[in-house]
This record gives structure tokens, sequence and C-alpha cells, in this order.
């Protein structure tokens, strides 16, 4: 064997294991985690299956309307003089100051996604463009948003900011649940149900399914068509900014100009699971993504696994459902 | 109105939500950080280092001739994400000439900088065009594993000696090179002396290694495993631009260690820590040189009380002399990370040009056969051009600085 060629060959670490033992062992504290990133996920998911289902865009800029409301949330906060440091602030102060970030968050989302909207997707559709030329103006806008803030802000991640110590609840297998996983899981649930309710229940809800279904009927039957989409739009803005300030609460180090990036595609991948244009395959699909990534990054015993094992699922599962868990339509979805 | 009724209720379920966690704990989050002092090792810090009495100092006896040409020069970062390092280092080397030239007047060495950014892939050019400039005989670089990878052949042709401050991944001195030489301890030296500091000093009974996947985090994880042994409870690996630990943390935490040795570099370590703390860790985060920076504490914050680091670089700012003399070259800046390793460099080869060692080969014999102390430590190197006696020292955070503790692992 040449002597240079040895350092290639993987060593016996570098194959491929499966720690059952430490997944076992970890498999609460797993599925917490991974719930805890799979409501982050479902609620950006949202923002892609809304649009797709209106619009059967897949509004790739969606991640980094996520990234403004982080950004929007680290300035709020460091405003306020939270820092790395846990703050030293009663509890009342400390929900004051993150409800206030959360409204942030939520207008600086949904005014990027309104602008993004009216900027670069409808002059394309007085024109009629092809369906191919919105994906390529969705991937142009992505990068030039990433690319104004890469100039504004550099590269390297804002400074980690800490909300609050989580503080143990309680105790669920011998896992202690803390308060950062509860308020992170109950207050996505709330509003996923929110959004479930309002889509299937409201007047403006049942309009974007009939835009959905059918756009022209739609208009025929006197539905605003413009209106609904931004509307559309608008709402994916507010879910993204909320999944910002739980992204920031969860990883505060993430706040970083390429930071939605990946968090981007995973959550078009959740909505892709649960059947694109689906809201409850949103949920679905971003629950799952968060579990499987996680139990396979311990099964695997790498970080690096996460997101090859999430993805190795989604294939798996389109083909067995091309439609995705529970199919692909946001028109015909119960009412 | 609907959608005005949603934003309502969304924002009274994150309310609701964040009350219900608060209700559950009405102590609030203020109150967690005193447990974990609970566990907290307290070494005490030092306030003086010994130096060897017969230190070699760069003013030498002041009878010293040389060509007014005669130049060294420093490699490496001035400028780039890492500078600092590079600053600390070219102050170092500029006081040993200042002080040299002072006390010399028949022999004023001239101080060239090269910068590298300390980048590999920039690190090239300058050195290219540092190796064909023939006044310089002796250099001080470069800082950086990588840099020095990169470029050692490039010294090797032209026979021109170089001694590095600051790069400690091991594999440097198995290229064959005969002109580089390693002014510290190499990582397989910090390793064994990390996994002792642990288990002793620190008195750790479990300890969780957190290695990162560059060159320095596996050479530096597998040294210290290895010097561990049964105290060793678990390895994982981190990606560097990781962002999100929890798997790592969870684990760590299942497996109760009461200490965490991470091989990196401060930023992942930095937000590792912030989390590792924020999931209720109350033992000892260790990191090695790589960690060992104020901005690991101004990132991780108050995540960074406990932490603890090791480091084959001597406090140079608790040498009083040397400290106040560095203070004028840096306009004030205390002397940082590798100050004195720098320092010392430049004086092994300002007193081989004073004992007529004026060209590149008799300097680079000259260094070869070295054998006297420096401020920091003792210099000799072996035929591959590594110290044979290095020192490691330990650190630890204390009021929002680093402070020593004192050397470790003997």
């Amino acid at each position: 064997m040449l002597p240079s060629l040895v350092p290639l060959l993987p060593t016996e670490n570098d194959w491929i294991t499966f720690d059952v033992p430490s997944l076992a062992e970890n498999f609460w504290s797993a599925t917490f985690d991974g719930l805890t990133f799979g409501a982050i996920y479902a609620l950006v998911a949202l923002g892609y299956t809304l649009v797709y289902g209106v619009l059967n865009l897949i509004n790739f800029a969606h991640s980094e309307v996520f990234i403004v409301g982080c950004y929007a949330v680290f300035f709020t906060l460091s405003g306020l003089g939270f820092g790395p440091s846990v703050p030293r602030l009663d509890i009342w102060a400390i929900i004051l100051n993150l409800l206030l970030a959360l409204v942030l968050a939520m207008v600086a989302s949904a005014v990027t996604a309104f602008l993004l909207e009216r900027i670069a997707y409808k002059p394309l559709r007085k024109r009629n463009a092809p369906r191919l030329v919105f994906l390529i103006t969705a991937i142009g806008a992505s990068f030039t948003i990433q690319y104004l803030i890469y100039l504004w802000r550099g590269p390297s991640p804002e400074l980690a900011l800490t909300m609050f110590r989580p503080t143990p609840i309680f105790d669920v297998f011998g896992t202690i649940i803390d308060s950062q996983q509860l308020v992170i899981i109950i207050a996505a649930v709330i509003m996923m149900v929110g959004i479930d309710r309002f889509i299937s229940k409201s007047r403006t809800g049942r309009g974007i399914r009939a835009v959905a279904q059918d756009p022209d009927t739609a208009t025929l039957m006197g539905v605003n068509k413009e209106r609904i989409i931004i509307t559309t739009f608008v709402i994916g803005g507010l879910l993204a900014g909320a999944a910002a300030l739980f992204y920031v609460m969860k990883i505060p180090s993430g706040v970083q100009y390429s930071g939605g990036f990946v968090l981007g595609i995973k959550a078009f991948a959740a909505a892709v699971l649960g059947g694109i244009g689906n809201v409850r395959g949103a949920l679905l699909g971003g629950l799952l993504l968060g579990l499987i990534g996680n139990y396979g990054q311990i099964l695997l015993g790498n970080s690096q696994w996460t997101d090859v094992v999430a993805f190795v699922v989604l294939v798996l599962v389109l083909l067995l459902r091309p439609e995705g868990i529970l199919g692909t339509s946001l028109g015909r979805s119960k009412a | 109105m609907y959608r005005k009724k949603v934003l309502t209720s969304l924002a009274a379920a994150a309310t609701v939500s964040m009350l219900f966690s608060a209700c559950a704990n009405p102590s609030g989050p203020s109150t967690g950080e005193s447990s974990g002092a609970s566990n907290k090792v307290n070494i005490p810090a030092i306030s003086k280092v010994d130096v060897p009495s017969g230190a070699v100092k760069p003013a030498g006896d002041g009878k010293a001739t040389c060509p007014a040409s005669t130049t060294i020069a420093y490699a490496g970062a001035q400028t780039g994400p890492n500078a600092q390092l590079g600053v600390n280092i070219f102050n170092g080397v500029q006081l040993a000439i200042d002080q040299h030239n002072k006390a010399n007047p028949g022999c004023q060495v001239q101080f060239k900088k090269f910068d590298t950014e300390g980048d590999p892939n920039k690190a090239t050019g300058p050195v290219t065009q540092m190796v064909s400039e023939t006044d310089i005989i002796g250099v001080i670089g470069l800082p950086f594993s990588g840099e020095s990878k990169a470029t050692g052949n490039i010294f090797e042709q032209k026979g021109l000696v170089h001694i590095t401050p600051s790069a400690t991944n091991p594999s440097l001195t198995e290229n064959g090179w005969t002109t580089f030489f390693r002014g510290l301890g190499n990582d397989a030296v910090q390793g064994p002396a990390a996994a002792k500091f642990l288990t002793g000093k620190i008195g750790a009974k479990k300890v969780y290694l957190v290695q990162d996947d560059s060159d320095y985090g596996i050479g530096l994880g597998t040294s210290t495993s290895g010097g561990l042994g049964s105290a060793l409870t678990g390895t994982e690996k981190v990606t560097t631009g990781q962002k999100d630990f929890s798997a790592v943390i969870s684990k760590i935490m299942n497996a109760k260690a009461d200490a965490v040795y991470y091989a990196g570099y401060y930023a992942e370590g930095a937000p590792f820590a912030q989390q590792l703390v924020g999931k209720g860790f109350t033992g000892t985060f260790v990191g090695p040189d790589g960690v060992k920076d104020d901005q690991f504490i101004k990132q991780a914050g108050d995540a960074s009380n406990n932490a603890y680091f090791t480091c084959p670089c001597l406090p140079g700012e608790l040498i009083p002399d040397f400290a106040s003399a560095y203070k004028e070259v840096s306009k004030g800046a205390e002397p940082g990370t590798y100050s004195i390793e720098g320092y010392d460099a430049a004086t092994v080869l300002l007193s081989g040009i004073d004992a007529g060692k004026q060209s590149r080969a008799d300097l680079l014999s000259w260094v070869k056969s070295y054998d006297k102390d420096g401020l920091s430590k003792h210099y000799k190197w072996d035929a591959k051009g590594e110290l044979q006696a290095p020192t490691v020292y330990g650190y630890k955070v204390e009021n929002g600085k680093i402070v020593p503790v004192g050397p470790i692992g003997e």
C-alpha cells in the first residue's frame, strides 16, 4: 500500500455503526428535542405549503423571510439588554420582553414576505410568466436577501443571546423536560391549531382554499384573488416570525446571514413529506422530520447524520406515497 | 376581521404557554445559576511564574556586530479573522528586536513582516517572496498549523530556518523538513497533560470528550482520550459550524459526566458551553488553546464562569519586566496568548546572530544545536524540530478574565 493513500482509508471509527444502546438510553430526551425542532420546522413549513397551495409556487425565499425574523428577535432583545449571560430580570419582565420580540419578529417577517410578493412575484404574475421563471426568481430573491444581510452584518453569527435559563419542569420516563422545550412545543402547537382552524373556518381561509382549488372560478365567485395571495404571504411571514423567536431561543448562535438556508430546506422537506399544499401535512411533516433527524443523529453517533437521515426518510416516504403522507391538496382539505 | 382574531389568539397562545412555564416554576430562571456553582472546582489562580535564572535575553552582551542588512522576518496573520493571535506574536518579536538593537549599537537587526491572513491558500505567496529576499536569514512563523503545512517545503528548499511560536498539529514535524522548529509543545503533549489536569487537579471521575472535525480537534481528541483511560465516559464528534448541540448534550447529561473536554475552537466551543450550561450541566468545562480566548467569554457569557483551559503557552503577563516592556510595543495591550513564545523564538535567532551566525546555513545549525533557557521554558530541539521539554499551563475564567492556574501535566 502506498503510504500516501493510508490516511484516505477509513479507520474503524469511520464506518457506519448503529449505536442502539445509546438511542435506547437517550430515547426520551431525543424525542422531546426532536419535537421542539419539529415544531419550528412545522411553523416554517406552513409558509411553503400555503404559498404552494395558492400559487403552485415553491417560495424558496421563505427561508430568508424566516431569517429576517431571527434578526428582528436579535435586535429587539439585544436592544432590551439581553446578552449571552442569563438575564437578571424577573419572570414577568422576561415574558413581556419576549412577547415584544415575538410581535416585532412576526411583523418583520410579514413585511419581508409582503415586499417579496410585491417586488418579485407580482410583476411576473402580471406578465403571465411561465412557472419556471417564478422558481428562478424565488431562488434569486433568496440569495439577494441573504447577501444583503451578509453585506450589512458580515459573515459571523451574531452574539448568542440567552433569553432565560431553562428550568426543569417535570420528569417523563427519567428525562427532564425543561421550560424552554415546553414553551416552544406548546406555543407552536397552539399556533398550529389556530392556523388550521383559520384556514378551515374563516372567510379568508375559505377564500384561500377556493383560490387554491381553482383560481379562475374563485374569481368569478367574487373572491379577490390578489388580496388572497397577499394574505397568504403575510400569514406565512407571521408564522415564520414566530418560528424565528423559538429558533433563536433554542439555538442562540443561529442568527447568521446563511442561517435560514438549511432550516428552510428542511421545512420545505417537511411540507413535502406531509403533502405539500396541505396544512395538516406540513404540521405532521415538520414534527416527523424533527423526530427522525434527532433519532438518526443519536443512532448513527454524529450530528452530521441529522440531515442525511431526514432526507433518506423523505425519499423513502415519497417512493411509497409520492403525494406525501396526507396527500397534496389545500383546496380539497375538509372545511 | 378574522385575521385580527387569529393574530390575537396567536399572541394569546404564546402568552399562555409562557405563563404556564413560569407558573410551573415560580422561582424563575434567575435562581437557576446558584445551583451551577455547587460543583465548581476551585483551583486558585497563580500570580507569578518562575523565570529560569539563566534565561537568555535578547540584549546579549552588547558587543555584537553584524552587517546592517541583517534581517529577521515574521510571516503570519496581520489581518484576517484570526489576526489577534498574529498581533500577539509579532509584538513579542518586535520587543525582542527592539531590546537587542538598543543594547547592541554595532548590530542593528532589521524586522520585516509578511501577512498571510492566517489562510493556507494565501500563505504561499508572501512566503515565496520572503524566502527570495536573501537578507532574511531567520523567520518567526507561521502561527497556524494549516498555513505551516502549506509552506514548510518553501522554507526547506531555500534552507531558511523558521520557528513557529504557536502551530500545534503534531504531524508538522513528520514531513522530513530540516528547517522547521516548533517553539512550544504540540497537541500530542497537550492532550495527555489535559487528561492529567482533568483527572488530577479538577478531580473529574467521568470525563466526556467532545471533538470537532478539524485536524486540530481530531488530533487533540485522540491524544487526550489516550491519557484519560477509564475516566473517559464517552466521546462525541461535532462539526465546524454546528449550531445545535442538543443531542450531544443529552448524551453528556445522561452519562452524568462531571467534566467535559472540548477539543476544538471557540467558534463552536462558546455556543456549545452556553447550551451545555443551559441544560443544567454543573460540571467543569475544559477547553484547549483553541478555546482560550477572550472571545469565548464574550460569546458564552456567564456559561463561561466554570471554564478551564489547557494551553502549551506561558502567561507572559505574569512576568512583570516582560509585561511592562511589552505594553510599550503593543501600545498598552497586555501580552496575549503566544506573545512570550514569539519573544523567546526571536531571542533564539538574535543570540545566534550575536554569536556570528549571520548566514542562513549558520543560523540553521545554531538553532539545531541550541540548548538554553528562554523566559518561558528550556529550548532544545530534537532531530525532528520538536522541543524536548515543553510545558503546558492550565488557565481558568475568573471575573470575566482568563487567568493562569499553573503548570499542568507534570
